[in-house]
């Protein structure tokens, strides 16, 4: 008789705490475990980041919350941090690969006798370069990685030094993808959180990752998928992290650690204390090449600058609670990109920026910088953005794709990282 | 004598000079502009046909005024399939023959306005913008 009372008078008391600490009585929490119950049952309800937009816009983020338990995201860009170990096999007699070429590209043969990492911006031996300035870099390694993913036959060289264990000293051949053991595509730094938006205060075209940017601030270059874009989506990496299962290529693929480079931040803080304008977030990706197919990885050439990889990767964002819901919604119009001068500031390591725009103000075509009308253009493709966050969806909605649950997450803009400069 | 046509490009600083006028004033040339897209302090180009006896001396003038020329053999066509629809040609583009449509963000090419200054075969990331004689 003495319990019940007090029994009571601690509910009254829990449910107090709620109102006063949360103010919201019934918090919305869902697990992973429950999430993937409903994917695997086929009733999760699956929705893109831009669809995810418009609902929060007509029912707000609690009843969206409620309805929704997957988001998915979705990127199509130039990822020069890109590559693929690949796993040969023997031949008869052994050999041990000191050196290696796919079509004339060279790849790093200083791990195990018959692997190899092709990175995605590497050239051919004989490749002019920028000695006819602009060079064009017509072919790299992401071109044989789209070769290679498409089913051509690739040229493989490799020399060897020759030992007792593995005599045999070079070998010319074919190869296909589906002929060698493994090709893992392992991305060391890709689906950067926002990325500069490039323009040139020079009186000379510079050639650029960014493209070529004219004089006088003639163009300004952007290479983010804005509100589908996956980091943008997750600014403080609440669902994100070693483990999550993705979209990578066309395949399955797995972040597998931050990028290199992961400095997430805030661009701006407004005068409410609001952050504003998450940057800097990084991923490592890896998948298996022989799933991927070349509509999402494609070799890619930068007039004057180099070879490197188009990489599409989506990412499914499970909604936990609101908080992720509401970072989820978030609008082209409220992510921003930093302008950076490409002709002088960033080559000579300036450091900041000129001014911030919004994705919204990207994609409509123009900017204002320094008092003047600058056309806009991506090298995002966001079509392509658009139809990976749809596959993803597909795939989800229909129970073929589970979500990862992250071992652990990516650090945040808290953990305060920041890149160190090399000396010399 | 037929016509040759000829696609001229010219940069910020020359696009406010009379140029045209001194190959009809200075050459005796008949000049027919096709396309123009001329702005102050914009780089311009145009499209026309030129006719008569010194055209030659007439090109020569033009490049020693900075004009690059090129005659018109070529077509340029987009591989459909190649694009990826990436946008790195839109601000890039002289003639406007390239552009997005919004809010889908597709490139869309517009063959009557291409003044086939070859530029997006040169920078297209994916090598989809093809010259065809």
């Amino acid at each position: 008789m003495l319990k019940k009372p007090l029994l009571y008078s601690e509910e009254a008391f829990i449910i107090g705490a709620e109102h006063l600490f949360g103010g919201v009585l019934m918090a919305i929490e869902k697990s992973y475990a429950e999430i993937n119950a409903k994917i695997k049952a086929g009733k999760a309800v699956v929705v893109t980041a831009e669809e995810l937009i418009s609902m929060v816009d007509e029912k707000g983020v609690e009843k969206t919350t409620e309805e929704v338990d997957v988001v998915t995201t979705g990127t199509f860009a130039p990822m020069c941090s890109s590559g693929v170990f690949l796993n040969l096999g023997h031949t008869t007699p052994k050999m041990k690969m000191h050196q290696v070429w796919l079509n004339n590209v060279p790849a790093y043969g200083g791990i195990a006798a018959v692997d190899a990492y092709l990175g995605a911006t590497a050239l051919p031996d004989n490749d002019p370069l920028n000695n006819n300035y602009p060079g064009e870099f017509k072919y790299g390694g992401g071109h044989v990685i789209e070769d290679l993913v498409a089913r051509k036959p690739v040229r493989f060289r490799a020399t060897g030094y020759g030992t007792d264990c593995y005599p045999r000293r070079e070998i010319e051949t074919n190869i296909t993808l589906d002929e060698i053991n493994e090709a893992i595509l392992f991305n060391p730094r890709n689906a950067y959180q926002s990325y500069n938006c490039g323009v040139n205060l020079t009186s000379r075209t510079v050639y650029t990752y960014l493209g070529m940017l004219k004089p006088n601030l003639g163009n300004a270059h952007y290479s983010t998928s804005g509100q589908l874009s996956p980091l943008l989506k997750d600014p403080n990496f609440n669902t994100i992290g070693v483990g999550t299962r993705i979209f990578l290529g066309g395949g399955t693929g797995y972040v597998v650690w931050n990028g290199t480079q992961h400095f997430p931040e805030f661009l701006q803080i407004d005068s409410d204390g609001e952050q504003k304008g998450p940057a800097g977030g990084t991923l490592s990706v890896l998948g298996d090449l022989k799933q991927m197919k070349p509509e999402w990885l494609i070799g890619t050439s930068y007039l004057g600058y180099g070879a490197t990889l188009s990489v599409g990767i989506g990412i499914p964002i499970p909604m936990l609670n609101e908080e992720v819901c509401r970072n989820a919604a978030v609008k082209d119009k409220d992510l921003y990109a930093p302008v950076i001068d490409y002709g002088e500031a960033y080559p000579n390591a300036k450091p900041g920026y000129m001014k911030l725009v919004s994705f919204a103000e990207l994609k409509s075509g123009k900017i204002i910088v320094n008092g003047k009308e600058v056309p806009t253009a991506p090298l995002s493709s966001y079509p392509k953005a658009k139809k990976i966050a749809a596959q993803l969806k597909d795939w989800v909605a229909e129970g073929e794709f589970t979500l990862g649950e992250p071992s652990q997450l990516l650090p945040s803009a808290d953990a305060g990282l920041k890149g160190k400069p090399l000396k010399g | 004598m037929s016509p040759k046509r000829i696609v001229l490009r010219f940069d910020a600083t020359i696009a406010d000079q009379p140029i045209i006028y001194r190959l009809v004033s200075d050459f005796g040339l008949v000049v027919n502009i096709i396309k123009a897209n001329v702005n102050p302090q914009k780089e311009g180009t145009m499209v026309m046909e030129i006719t008569g006896e010194n055209n030659k001396q007439g090109l020569e003038y033009l490049r020693g005024q900075g004009v690059q020329v090129h005659t018109l053999t070529e077509n340029i066509i987009r591989n459909e399939e190649q694009c990826t629809s990436c946008g790195a040609c839109t601000a890039i583009c002289p003639s406007g023959a390239l552009y997005l449509t919004r809010p889908s963000m597709e490139v869309h090419f517009d063959s009557d306005q291409c003044v086939v200054c070859h530029l997006c075969t040169k920078i297209c990331p994916v090598r989809a913008m093809e010259a065809h004689f």
